[in-house]
């Protein structure tokens, strides 16, 4: 059983439409006991980093997030929410990452936010990656983004190289939507749910 | 490298695709979901799902109908159409859509923008604008799905999109509607002028007729996106050849 961990925040229904496509068993929560016994998690988001940290919050779930052995999956916001901060609202989050999310600065040629299907890059040998090569495109939208670090497993340049997937132990992120990534968004979901 | 966008618009009333010459006369062109399922397949990058008929007849969009549509697409889609509080556009984000487009509700009150900015952030929010040229400028229409309510809505294109902007929008759509399913071309005068404007993604909608309009969209207008309707309905134009051509062009593109 893959439990989606509900926020209140958009996106959580594409994900779980897109574990289902797959065949997984899945299924929304937002209950501390029931995320803390499930056997995979994924941590969807969509929106403000300081909003959905104050959810987390409010529902008890910063705990049974942190303290998670089983593999979690953040996605969009949910891999940003995964490093120590954000400057989005100067947010502390889960600190399950080092590093600091930060503003990508837009320009006339630069457009933000950065949306749109675009190209994973230096990717690493990890067992969410299997299938998928430099060079494949996944869709993208967000303002912030992760650093590039030694738990990246993947990155995108817009500007400059950000972290697209990161990995450290137990915990997976992807900066894009995998839900909406066609084949390759796919691919990584299914090797999640291999796991 | 950031692929720039080809994006099918899925004009639609009572569950099917129509596609009306300058938005009077709706033709039926097909099922919905068959049909975003057949773009996805061809290689769409995102759709569009415009239930033009919402806002002139102040109902809103179906959300069981939006569902459907994320239960069986892998790529992202916006969902316009008679969105008027954060309220419904968040059911709709919950519902799977991607992002929600407002066009006349945002013209009636556009602190709307600012509320679904807020609440579901602005990567969320696109800001559609039907805008015509009259007199050597441009000005918004409003409630353009319905030929005996559509009416200018007192406001000049190129205030409106940096208005809409600094409220909060993550996207504009402009539609330049003397184009409209003519399929002359994008209006790429308008269009660059307002995307020198922004540092928003900007997509062009309105006038594509043949592969060369997609490559000077890109090329001259500098958009982020090209949306376009009749010609993928009625195949004059597939995408794959399309993509293939932009590539040749030297337009990145996802292949």
């Amino acid at each position: 059983m893959i439990t989606v961990i509900e926020i209140g925040c958009a996106n959580t229904a594409s994900v779980l439409f897109a574990l289902e496509r797959l065949g997984a068993d899945a299924r929304l929560s937002s209950d501390p006991a029931e995320i803390a016994a499930a056997s995979k998690v994924v941590l969807p988001g969509v929106g403000a980093a300081g909003f959905a940290m104050s959810r987390i919050r409010e529902l008890g779930l910063y705990d049974a997030i942190r303290g998670l052995t089983v593999p979690l999956l953040g996605v969009c916001l949910g891999q940003q929410l995964l490093f120590e901060g954000s400057q989005e609202g100067d947010v502390e989050c889960l600190g399950l990452i080092p590093g600091q999310v930060t503003r990508m600065e837009a320009s006339h040629d630069l457009v933000v936010p950065h949306m749109g299907w675009n190209q994973l890059e230096a990717i690493q040998d990890d067992v969410l990656t299997k299938g998928v090569s430099a060079g494949d495109f996944a869709y993208f939208v967000h303002s912030f983004a992760c650093p590039v670090n030694a738990f990246t497993v993947a990155t995108t340049t817009y500007g400059q190289p950000f972290a697209a997937m990161v990995r450290k132990g137990n915990v997976w992120g992807c900066q894009f939507h995998p839900e909406r990534s066609s084949v390759v968004g796919a691919d990584i979901l299914k090797n999640f749910v291999a796991l | 490298m950031l692929a720039r966008r080809i994006i099918p618009c899925l004009d639609v009333k009572d569950g099917k695709v129509v596609k009306g010459v300058q938005f009077v006369g709706h033709e039926i062109l097909g099922d919905a979901v068959d049909m975003a399922l057949r773009y996805r397949d061809e290689g769409a990058d995102e759709l569009v799902l415009y239930d033009i008929t919402a806002s002139s007849e102040g109902r809103t969009v179906d959300y069981n109908w939006v569902s459907e549509i994320a239960r069986a697409l892998d790529i992202p889609f916006c969902v316009a159409g008679g969105i008027r509080s954060a309220e419904q556009a968040v059911k709709c984000l919950n519902s799977g859509a991607d992002k929600v487009s407002i066009n006349s509700p945002a013209l009636e009150r556009p602190d709307l923008i600012n509320e679904l900015a807020e609440m579901a952030g602005s990567q969320c929010v696109v800001v559609g604008i039907d805008s015509r040229e009259m007199d050597g400028d441009y000005y918004v229409h409003q409630y353009s799905g319905d030929p005996d309510k559509i009416r200018q809505a007192g406001r000049r294109t190129l205030d409106w999109v940096v208005e809409a902007r600094d409220r909060g929008a993550g996207e504009i759509v402009l539609n330049c509607m003397n184009q409209d399913g003519v399929r002359k071309g994008y209006n790429l005068r308008q269009l660059r002028l307002v995307r020198d404007l922004l540092d928003i993604p900007l997509v062009a909608s309105g006038g594509a007729g043949a592969p060369e309009h997609f490559t000077e969209v890109f090329t001259k207008a500098d958009v982020s996106g090209a949306l376009a309707a009749s010609v993928f309905h009625k195949k004059i134009i597939a995408i794959p050849d399309l993509k293939r051509d932009l590539q040749r062009a030297g337009i990145p593109v996802r292949l």
